[in-house]
C-alpha cells in the first residue's frame, strides 16, 4: 500500500463531496459575491482546518479573484495548508522521500531525534482513547524494522487492562514490557524503564501513558512527574513526547494540544485513524498556533499502518480535485 | 481563544440599543456570529447553516422585551432552539429505556470513543434502579478488551460473560443470551469492538449480530470531542443498524461539543446518556438545556446547581442563596462552600460548568491551593471572618504565620473573595432582571 493512499482512498467519499460543493460555490455566479465566500468559509471549515486558516484562504481567494477572473480555490488551499504544515517554509520538515520498497525507511531518521548517547526516550501522551497504545506498539515496530532494540514502558496504570493489552503488543512485535501494578505510581515505573533502558543498553524507550483529559489538573501533574522522573537518569530526556490525537476530534484538538504542549513541552505530533472519513484537517490549526508538526500518522490496527507524515502529501489529499473540477 | 458569544453580539449591537424590534439587518449581523460560535463548537456546517435559516425566521419581527439587550434576546431565542432540536428533556427517554423489560443492548462505535468503559458505568446506573445486567464481551479484536471488561465488571460488581478465543460474535451473543436467561439478568449489554463506519465488512458483523439479538437498544458511543466527523459518523451507523440513541463521553473535559446537535440533527436520534467522568459513577442522563448553554459557550449553571443539590444539603443551601441575594456573604460562607465543594469532586469539573470560565484563569485554582486557602480561613478568629474587611496588616501577618502561607497569599485570597462577592452580586442581579421578563428560566433551586 502507497503513502498516503489509505489516507486517500478513505477521504475519497467525503472529497467528492467537498469538491463538488466547493466547485458549486465558486461557479454560481460570474463574481465571488459575499454570499458565496461566506459559503465557501463554512466549507472550508467543514475540513476541521480551523476556523483561522478558513479565513485566510478566503481572503486569498478575494484577492486572486480581483486580480484575475480566474480562481483556483483547490490551489490556494493547498498552497496555504502545506505552508502552515511546514511553518511558513515549504520544505523545512522531513519531507518523505518515497522509498519503494518500504515507503517509509527513507525519510526514517529525519523524522525523529536520536538522543547522542541511547537509551532515545519517546514519551506517548494524549487524552482519552486516541490510540496511545496501539501507536506505541507500532512505534515500537517501526523501529525495529530498523535494525533498532526497543524496550517498552507501561506507565497505564490506571485504565483496566491497559497493561495488559501493551503486554501483548509487545509480545506481537518482540519487545520487552517494563510494567507494575494497577494504580502504581506511574513516574515510578517511567524510571525503572529507563534504568532498565540504560542497563540493557537498548536504543529506544518508548513509554505509554494512561489517557487523561487535559483539563484534568491533577493528571496532568502526575504527567509532569513522569516527565521529571526520566531526566533524574538522563537530563535531555524525554528527547520526543509525542502528543496522539485522534482525527475524528475537532475544535478541541487545539486545546488539547495547548495544554499538553504547556505541561510538556510536545515535540510531535501522531495523528491516528486517518483510514477513515475524518480529515484530521486541525493539525493546520494546531500547526498554525502551537508550531508542531505532525510526525506521524495512523492508518489502520495492522502493526505496520504507522507513517511518516508528509505535509504536501497531506494538503493534496485533503483539497484534491477531482478530473470533471480540474478547470474552474 | 473564544470570546464568549454574549460579548460578540454585545459587539454587533452596541449601536443598536433602543431598538424596538429586531431587524433583518441587525438579526443577520448577529446569526452571522452565531453560526461561527456554532462552527467553533463543532457544529456540521451543513446543520449551523439550516439551525441559522430557521432561527432567523423565529428571530424576525419579535419584540425586544425591555431591559433585555437584542443581543440576549438572539441568545435566549439560539438558546431555545438549541433544546428544541436535541431533544426537550432527554431525562425522559433515558428513564424510559432503563425502565423498560427486559432486553439486549448493543454498544456501537468508533474506536477509542469509550465503549467498554460506558458498558460498565451503564451497568452499574442500571443496576442501581434495580435491573439485573450482564456484561457480554464482544470485542474480539483489541488487545485485552476482554480483560478490560471483566475488570469492570468487577469493580461494578456485575457478571461478565465472554469466550475466550472465539471470534464469532454472534456465536458469542446467542450463547449469552442463555447464559442471561439462565442466570436470571435481565439486562445483556453488548460490549463491541470499536470499528470505522466505513469498514464495511465490520459493520456487516454488527448487522448480524443485530439480526442475532433483536436489541431493543442500539447505543452509538460518540467522542464528545468529535468534530465535523460527526454528522458522517451517525448517518453510517444510522442507516446500517438503525441505531436507537447516542451517547456522548468525555463531556468532563473542555470540548463545547457541537457533535451532539450535527448527530441528533442527522439521525433524529435521542442523546440518552453522557460520560461526565472517569469513575464509573460518571454517567447522566442527558440533558439538552445544559448542552445548548455548553454550545454557545454559556456554561452550565444548571447542571452545577442540580450537582450541589446532590451534595449540599437543600437547608444551607437556601441559606447561601439568601445570603448571596443581601450580599452578606462572608469567609465563614466562604471556608463552608469550600468544604462543601470538596464533596463535588475535582474542582476542573465545576469550574467548566460556570459560565465565562474561560477568561477567569485566576479562579481555577487547583485541589492543593483549595487547602491553603482553607488553612487561611482556619487561622482566623470568628470575627475576622465575619468581617474580612477588619483584616489589618498585623492580623494578616499572624494569620500568614498561622497557616504557614504568605501575606501575598492571604491579600490574593481577599480580592478573590471580593471579586467573587461582586460577580455573585452582578449575576444576582441579571438573574432577577431576566426572571422579571420571563427572558431565562429561574435556576431551580429546590426540588
Amino acid at each position: 500500500m502507497g503513502l498516503f493512499q489509505k489516507f486517500r482512498d478513505g477521504l475519497r467519499k467525503t472529497q467528492e463531496k467537498l469538491t463538488t460543493e466547493i466547485k458549486r460555490i465558486v461557479t454560481r455566479g460570474p463574481k465571488l459575491d459575499a454570499e458565496s465566500l461566506e459559503e465557501l468559509e463554512a466549507t472550508l471549515i467543514s475540513t476541521d482546518i480551523g476556523v483561522d486558516t478558513a479565513v485566510k484562504i478566503v481572503e486569498l481567494t478575494k484577492e486572486a479573484a480581483k486580480q484575475s477572473g480566474q480562481v483556483d480555490v483547490f490551489a490556494i488551499a493547498r498552497a496555504e495548508i502545506e505552508r502552515e504544515l511546514s511553518f511558513g517554509e515549504s520544505g523545512s520538515s522531513p519531507t518523505v522521500a518515497t522509498d519503494t520498497k518500504s515507503g517509509h525507511a527513507a525519510a526514517w531518521p529525519s523524522v525523529l531525534v536520536k538522543a547522542p548517547q541511547p537509551p532515545t526516550v519517546i514519551l506517548l501522551a494524549g487524552v482519552n482513547g486516541t490510540g496511545k497504545t496501539t501507536s506505541t506498539a507500532k512505534l515500537a515496530h517501526l523501529l525495529k524494522e530498523q535494525g533498532n532494540t526497543v524496550l517498552l514502558a507501561a506507565c497505564d496504570t490506571f485504565r483496566a487492562a491497559a497493561i495488559e493489552q501493551l503486554k501483548i503488543w509487545g509480545q506481537r512485535v518482540g519487545c520487552e514490557v517494563i510494567a507494575g501494578q494497577y494504580g502504581a505510581d506511574s513516574a515510578a515505573i517511567a524510571y525503572d524503564a529507563m534504568e532498565a533502558a540504560i542497563n540493557r543498553k537498548v536504543d529506544y524507550l518508548i513509554i505509554d501513558t494512561a489517557g487523561r483529559l487535559h483539563t484534568k489538573k491533577n493528571l496532568m501533574e502526575e504527567m509532569k512527574k513522569m516527565h521529571r522522573s526520566l531526566q533524574k537518569k538522563a537530563p535531555t530526556a524525554p528527547h520526543e513526547v509525542l502528543l496522539v490525537l485522534d482525527s475524528t476530534t475537532g475544535t478541541n484538538a487545539l486545546n488539547q494540544a495547548r495544554t499538553f504542549h504547556q505541561a510538556l513541552g510536545v515535540t510531535g505530533l501522531i495523528v491516528t485513524k486517518l483510514d477513515g472519513t475524518a480529515k484530521g484537517g486541525i493539525v493546520v490549526a494546531i500547526a498554525r498556533e502551537l508550531k508542531i508538526p505532525v510526525k506521524f500518522i495512523g492508518l489502520g490496527e495492522q502493526v505496520d499502518d504507522l507513517q511518516p507524515f508528509d505535509p504536501k502529501q497531506f494538503a493534496e489529499a485533503l483539497f484534491a480535485e477531482s478530473p470533471e473540477t480540474r478547470r474552474m | 481563544m473564544f470570546d464568549s458569544l454574549s460579548e460578540k453580539l454585545q459587539a454587533v449591537f452596541k449601536n443598536l440599543r433602543g431598538y424596538g424590534k429586531l431587524t433583518e439587518k441587525n438579526v443577520a449581523d448577529a446569526l452571522r456570529e452565531v453560526r461561527l460560535a456554532l462552527l467553533e463548537a463543532d457544529v456540521n456546517y451543513k446543520v449551523a447553516k439550516d439551525f441559522i435559516e430557521k432561527t432567523k425566521q423565529r428571530a424576525l419581527g419579535q419584540e425586544v422585551l425591555n431591559s433585555v439587550t437584542p443581543g440576549q434576546q438572539i441568545i435566549k431565542i439560539v438558546h431555545d432552539e438549541l433544546v428544541a432540536l436535541m431533544g426537550e428533556d432527554e431525562r425522559q427517554s433515558a428513564d424510559k429505556s432503563a425502565h423498560s423489560k427486559a432486553g439486549n443492548w448493543m454498544m456501537v462505535g468508533l474506536h477509542g470513543c469509550g465503549k467498554t468503559t460506558t458498558c460498565g458505568k451503564l451497568a452499574k446506573l442500571l443496576a442501581k434502579q434495580g435491573r439485573k445486567p450482564l456484561l457480554v464481551a464482544c470485542d474480539v479484536y483489541r488487545p485485552a478488551a476482554i480483560d478490560q471488561l471483566e475488570t469492570l465488571g468487577k469493580q461494578v460488581q456485575i457478571p461478565v460473560f465472554s469466550v475466550r478465543g472465539e471470534t464469532d460474535v454472534v456465536k458469542i451473543s446467542k450463547q449469552a443470551m442463555s447464559f442471561a436467561q439462565s442466570q436470571e439478568r435481565d439486562l445483556v449489554i453488548f460490549d463491541t469492538a470499536g470499528r470505522l463506519h466505513i469498514d464495511q465488512e465490520l459493520v456487516q458483523e454488527l448487522v448480524h449480530m443485530k439480526e442475532a439479538l433483536a436489541p431493543q437498544e442500539i447505543l452509538l458511543v460518540a467522542d464528545a470531542a468529535t468534530g465535523q466527523e460527526a454528522v458522517n459518523i451517525a448517518e453510517h451507523f444510522d442507516k446500517a443498524l438503525t441505531i436507537t440513541g447516542i451517547v456522548l463521553t468525555k463531556l468532563d473535559g473542555d470540548a463545547r461539543g457541537g457533535a451532539a446537535l450535527s448527530m441528533r440533527a442527522v439521525t433524529g436520534k435521542p442523546i440518552k446518556f453522557a460520560g461526565v467522568g472517569e469513575k464509573l459513577d460518571d454517567l447522566e442522563p442527558f440533558y439538552a438545556e445544559r448542552m445548548a448553554g455548553r454550545i454557545l459557550g454559556m456554561g452550565d449553571v444548571v447542571g452545577l446547581v442540580e450537582k450541589a443539590q446532590e451534595t449540599f444539603d437543600a437547608e444551607k443551601a437556601e441559606e447561601m442563596q439568601a445570603r448571596i441575594a443581601d450580599q452578606s456573604l462572608n469567609l465563614e460562607d466562604f471556608l463552608s462552600q469550600l468544604q462543601q465543594l470538596k464533596k463535588l469532586g475535582p474542582l476542573e469539573n465545576l469550574l467548566g460548568m460556570l459560565p465565562g470560565m474561560g477568561k477567569m484563569p485566576d479562579l481555577s485554582v487547583g485541589e492543593s491551593q483549595l487547602k491553603r486557602i482553607e488553612a487561611i480561613i482556619q487561622s482566623m478568629t470568628p470575627m475576622e471572618r465575619r468581617r474580612p474587611e477588619i483584616l489589618n496588616a498585623g492580623r494578616r501577618t499572624r494569620i500568614a504565620r498561622g497557616s504557614g502561607t504568605s501575606v501575598a497569599e492571604i491579600n490574593d485570597l481577599l480580592k478573590q473573595f471580593n471579586a467573587m462577592k461582586k460577580m455573585m452580586k452582578e449575576m444576582g442581579k441579571m438573574q432577577k432582571a431576566m426572571a422579571r421578563k420571563g427572558v431565562l428560566p429561574k435556576m431551580r433551586l429546590g426540588r
